[in-house]
């Protein structure tokens, strides 16, 4: 059990992140007010080189480190390199944003590395006490980037967060610490191996209180009350972040808990988890329906969208899981396009928030129409896009079970779903703008930027093959 | 002492921090103690499990959630001071401008 320096190659990125935290920090202190701009270069160039890093160092293996409370494997790998991709593109779209507040200086970079840690430790966590400070590494700081902006709004949206993401996590260990009661391990693969200890009534108990934090961290109802609030309440680049890579950490989560770890107990988190997702996908596309606040909307919408993601999970099988991984990725994708919209379209001092703040934004601005237009199409699941296909591969999975009811149910839910999106697209093009300024957006690395993140949208509805053949791969033989 | 007599204390207390925090309306702080409370029912449990099956890991669980309540009580107290500041109550109730 001794410890040699060759153990820590498959933590090599995290390793460089966190150093490179500590830079960041330093340059961001000697370097005054002119040269604001150095941190963001450096927070992007480290995510550009972990994604060389993680890319290189797996070989298509799994790796196990640290005495079983570390793993590298091809969910981590592939899941990794998207939360740098996400978090690059979140900076880039938020950059000239932040410039103008007093977000601009180099703390919040320094708070979204940190972030970036904390999802890359989860991402990788095989015991529960890395799962758990994994969690907190990216939480914390994530309550802290919503508060900075000081404002009463922001306070209050950071206060909510916080009391109940502190509060889930609290159920998390309190579910963590029966399973461990149970089982009497704390490493993933021993609770996965175990022989339960006690009578499974101290491990299901334990579940009970795991898939509540679970769904509260994917914001899946019932544990969705903060979701609306944080979406709306948060400054748009932390929104940015909050809807996009910590869903995919999030994500990881519940993989790692239920499907790593509880494999004994699959029928009951199986029933557990259908319950979620029918009351997400109801609460989400209903209330959705009724707000004329576009963040909420997004928000509730989120909602519904986790609750497909956990019908694949809700099929038990390698290929469903598959599914999942793949759906979170697409959806990672599509709300990280349509917030980056969002962003495009605010300027410092003013942020969309409604609805029509959208209206004829075909004549201010017809290619981000065109991107928003084919974010809410694949939001709506409506085909060639990756939402159709992400869909699809959810629902072929649950009908392989035997579950057709339960398809047949998000189906119905999809079609309500469909309103709403498409509320927006009729808004952007069929109604008349109140200002008819154009809106520019500066940069060539901006345009770039958010039209690969939507045409990706599109690439992956068409060609999904390889990107979904990975995803399998991950848990079907893999 | 029985395990069940720990593990009966521990949900008491777990018990007892959720309904403060459904109770309570009027301060962000007791909000704060109730989360703290909730982390040292789970450290009671972690305690208990940890001494009656003879494992050792429970206990090193328990130095990492004792440290990261801390970093988690700081950046709660923060928070709350920046609202103390800008809407210059601290009671639960004003919390009402985001909804829909």
């Amino acid at each position: 059990m001794s410890f040699t320096l060759s153990q820590l190659i498959p933590a090599i990125p995290e390793v460089f992140v966190t150093i490179m935290i500590a830079v960041t920090i330093l340059v961001s202190l000697f370097l005054g007010e002119k040269h604001r701009n150095a941190t963001f270069y450096l927070t992007q160039a480290t995510l550009l080189i972990c994604t060389l890093l993680t890319v290189n160092i797996f070989h298509h293996q799994t790796q196990i480190a640290f005495h079983n409370s570390f793993i590298v494997d091809h969910m981590a790998c592939i899941l990794k390199v998207f939360v740098y991709a996400m978090t690059f593109l979140s900076l880039l779209y938020a950059q000239p944003y932040l410039r103008g507040t007093e977000l601009g200086a180099g703390e919040f970079y320094i708070l979204t590395l940190f972030v970036v840690l904390g999802m890359m430790v989860l991402i990788s966590a095989y015991s529960f006490i890395t799962l758990f400070i994994g969690l907190e590494l990216f939480s914390l700081p994530l309550y802290a980037m919503i508060a900075m902006q000081r404002t009463a709004v922001t306070a209050e949206a950071a206060m909510k967060y916080f009391v109940l993401g502190s509060s889930a996590s609290a159920f998390l260990l309190f579910g963590m610490s029966m399973v461990y009661g149970a089982t009497g391990a704390l490493t993933i693969p021993d609770i996965q191996n175990a022989v339960l200890l006690h009578s499974p009534t101290i491990a299901i108990l334990g579940l009970i209180f795991i898939l509540a934090a679970v769904a509260f961290k994917l914001g899946a109802a019932p544990f969705h009350m903060w979701i609306p609030d944080v979406y709306e309440g948060a400054p748009l680049p932390v929104t940015l972040i909050l809807a996009s890579a910590t869903k995919i950490a999030a994500f990881v989560l519940a993989i790692r808990l239920l499907v790593n770890a509880l494999p004994l107990l699959t029928n009951q988190w199986q029933h557990m988890l259908i319950f979620v997702a029918i009351l997400s996908m109801l609460i989400g596309n209903l209330v959705a329906i009724v707000q004329t606040n576009i963040r909420r909307m997004l928000a509730y919408s989120s909602i519904a969208q986790m609750g497909y993601m956990l019908l694949g999970l809700v099929s038990g099988i390698g290929v469903g899981f598959g599914a999942a991984m793949f759906y979170i990725i697409v959806y990672a994708i599509m709300s990280l396009g349509a917030f980056g919209v969002l962003m495009l379209i605010s300027r410092t001092g003013f942020e969309v928030h409604s609805i029509n703040d959208l209206r004829g934004l075909n004549r201010r601005n017809p290619w981000l129409a065109f991107m928003m237009l084919l974010v809410m199409f694949s939001m709506a699941g409506i085909p060639p896009s990756a939402g159709f296909f992400a869909k699809i591969a959810v629902l072929v999975a649950l009908v392989h079970v035997h579950l057709v009811w339960l398809a047949a149910l998000a189906l119905i839910f999809a079609i309500i779903g469909a309103y709403y999106y498409l509320c927006v697209v009729k808004v952007m093009y069929f109604e008349e703008p109140e200002e008819t300024s154009l809106i520019e957006i500066n940069g060539l690395g901006k345009q770039l930027g958010i039209s690969v993140n939507c045409l990706m949208v599109l690439v992956l509805g068409i060609l999904p093959t390889g990107l979904f053949q990975l995803c399998q791969a991950a848990f079907v033989g893999g | 002492m029985t395990l069940s007599a720990y593990l009966i204390v521990s949900s008491i207390l777990f018990g007892l921090a959720i309904a403060g925090m459904v109770i309570n309306r009027k301060n962000l702080i007791l909000l704060l103690m109730c989360i703290e409370l909730m982390l040292l029912s789970v450290n009671t449990n972690f305690i208990a499990f940890s001494h009656f099956s003879g494992n050792l890991q429970g206990q090193l669980f328990v130095f990492f959630i004792l440290t990261v309540a801390a970093a988690e009580a700081t950046i709660g107290l923060a928070i709350l001071m920046v609202f103390f500041r800008r809407q210059h109550t601290i009671s639960v109730q004003e919390m009402n401008s985001l909804k829909g």
